[in-house]
């Protein structure tokens, strides 16, 4: 059976999402994506130079398997995000986006306010928009209402490498959501992001925990690994975990007598 | 609480600084094991009873920065468009009773250095005055931004403190962020040593972050000029400044620069010295307080400082900086505001930061951002 994620018009045969901050250099990020097999990768529209045709990071991204998805941060609201939207689609000839609204500069905390009203009018615009939010299940059923083609919740805070902290909501947000759920920020192990699939994630994306690590390159094989393990986990369906001992002296049993 | 001056008027800084000397090797064990450091316990890290512990802090702090900011380090550059002044500062080059000759760029000159700085690859600059209002006023710094906003998407600026007002309209040109020093926070220290002219003013000073708060800017930066009191009180009550700023303009972002007094054409020398020791545990107590906060390290430092510091928590520097108004393509021969310390050229900067394992970023802002 293929397994394959699709998000608005594309497929993926792999389920981890990468980003390109925090590396040592543009070719120590180029080979622990390409060993990772991602097949989606974020940039930031303020890190990149779109005037520049040989800027660095840009130049190393170009491998036929790789889509890049360009995206907000660093705006503040609404209006700057479908702005900057706008001049990334227009640069890097995507109508993809990955919303991030975080006025917040030092937690990176989305806004959920002026996400939902970016996210409904890039809709509008034609955009396949991805928000970075909460792990709140209205603000997800909301996004949803308005036409945004996944959502991604975050497992703690951006780059804190902490896990899935926020596991109860994310539980709700899988069982409710009609579009694909990416675990978004705070997965710092591979053992979290086989968690998330096990979970019943659709993908998840990974940026600090690669890049920072001692050996990128085989964290990022460790990553592919850890999401194809987790999904196949979820496919065969996870045997039930048990919360009680079975009672050995029943209380019910003179029922058959 | 609206404006910092009331939470600065709670604080009494020779209880202060009595309570940082006080401190114990026992209170810096108990906070090193802490997760969260708080203002107190900033107090105790700062203290000389932290100093045997540096090197836990410095792993700690080398640590922190990583995981928040990576493998990589921000670069910019000053460039000076001015060094007219209306203040009598006794520590600064600039002064407005030194004897020296004063430029402010024009247009052209404006350009003609831009396109030396732009030709080094840099895209975040940082534009520097002294303080002179009738020169270097609001309008000249709007024409400043106006003119050179097409070639860097991130525009900083170090000049007099302004009103609100006049920072709402230079946020519009597409401003990014603002530094401006305390100096000192010790009252009458800071009479002392500003004894003419409106940088006196010691309370205006202390409110213009609140101003830039109210204005919606981006960045602030603070500091206080180390030398003229004693380092360890004055670093208190900048984290103190920090933490209220953070708390009430809470979309701002906020960068701690440790200017040390450097020789000038002036004659003060510095009443309390801070040692290179001293900077790194400062360095290493910031970042433990703040795993987010911008650490910023000018060329005033010696190269081997340098080259060291990028290890210890500094997440942005500058290289081959030039203190004098036209100093890079205009005039290179004319006064500096002080020497720089480490001369080595952006390109030698690049190397060292390359060599130990980080990426240089030039660019880290969309300038429509701004706008």
């Amino acid at each position: 059976m293929t397994d394959v994620l699709k998000i608005a018009d594309k497929t993926f045969n792999s389920r981890l999402f990468t980003g390109t901050g925090k590396f040592k250099s543009s070719e120590q990020m180029r080979e622990a994506i390409s060993a990772s097999k991602s097949e989606l990768v974020t940039v930031a529209l303020k890190r990149v130079d779109l005037n520049n045709d040989a800027d660095d990071m840009l130049v190393h991204l170009k491998e036929n398997h790789i889509n890049l998805l360009p995206n907000t941060s660093g705006v503040r609201t609404a209006k700057e995000a479908i702005f900057a939207a706008e001049l990334a689609g227009e640069a890097l000839e995507t109508h993809w986006v990955k919303l991030e609204i975080h006025p917040d500069p030092r937690y990176l905390l989305p806004d959920p306010i002026e996400t939902l009203k970016a996210a409904e009018a890039l809709v509008k615009l034609g955009f396949v928009v991805m928000p970075y939010i909460h792990a709140d299940p209205v603000l997800c059923k909301r996004l949803e209402d308005v036409g945004v083609q996944c959502v991604m919740p975050l497992g703690a805070p951006i780059g804190s490498n902490k896990g899935l902290k926020t596991v109860d909501f994310l539980e709700i947000i899988i069982e409710q959501s009609n579009v694909p759920v990416i675990v978004d920020a705070g997965i710092g192990a591979p053992s979290h992001a086989a968690y998330a699939m096990e979970l019943g994630a659709d993908a998840v994306l990974v940026n600090t925990a690669i890049a920072v690590s001692q050996h990128p390159v085989a964290m990022g094989i460790a990553f592919k690994m850890a999401v194809e393990s987790g999904r196949m986990a979820f496919n065969a369906k996870l045997a039930p975990v048990k919360q009680r001992a079975e009672a050995s002296s029943p209380l019910t049993s003179f029922l058959d007598a | 609480m609206h404006n910092f001056k009331a939470v600065f008027d709670l604080y009494d800084w020779d209880t202060l600084e009595k309570e940082i000397y006080d401190c114990s090797a026992q209170e810096v064990q108990g906070v090193l094991f802490k997760d969260k450091i708080t203002l107190d316990d900033f107090k105790v890290l700062i203290s000389p009873a932290a100093k045997p512990f540096i090197e836990q802090m410095a792993q700690r702090s080398h640590a922190l920065t990583k995981k928040r900011f990576g493998n990589t380090i921000q670069m910019y550059i000053p460039m000076y468009l001015s060094n007219e002044c209306a203040n009598i500062c006794t520590y600064c080059g600039f002064s407005m009773t030194n004897k020296i000759k004063r430029k402010t760029l024009s247009d052209k000159e404006i350009l003609q250095e831009v396109a030396h700085i732009k030709s080094l690859g840099y895209n975040h600059i940082l534009l520097v005055t002294g303080e002179a209002n009738r020169t270097v006023g609001v309008s000249y710094l709007k024409n400043a931004i106006r003119l050179i906003r097409e070639h860097f998407s991130n525009i900083s600026i170090e000049v007099q403190p302004l009103d609100q007002e006049e920072y709402e309209i230079l946020i519009k040109e597409g401003l990014y962020a603002v530094l401006v020093y305390q100096e000192t926070y010790h009252k009458a220290t800071y009479k002392t040593h500003h004894p003419k002219g409106k940088k006196s003013n010691f309370d205006y000073r202390l409110e213009t972050p609140d101003r830039l708060g109210k204005a919606g800017i981006h960045k602030i930066g603070l500091g206080a000029l180390f030398g003229l009191e004693d380092w360890r009180v004055d670093s208190f009550y900048t984290a103190l400044h920090l933490k209220y700023l953070q708390k009430t303009y809470w979309k701002t972002k906020y960068s701690i620069s440790f200017p040390r007094l450097r020789p000038h054409q002036g004659e003060v020398e510095p009443k309390v010295e801070m040692t290179d020791a001293d900077l790194v545990q400062l360095i290493c107590a910031y970042r433990l307080l703040d795993e987010d906060l911008e650490l910023s390290m000018s060329t005033r430092e010696s190269e081997i400082f340098r080259n060291n510091c990028i290890n210890l928590g500094i997440t942005s520097i500058s290289a081959e900086s030039k203190t004098n108004p036209g100093g890079y393509a205009v005039a290179p021969e004319s006064l500096e505001q002080f020497e720089i310390s480490d001369e080595r050229n952006t390109e030698a900067i690049k190397q060292m930061i390359q060599s130990q394992g980080y990426q240089v970023i030039w660019k880290d802002w969309e300038r429509n951002y701004s706008e």
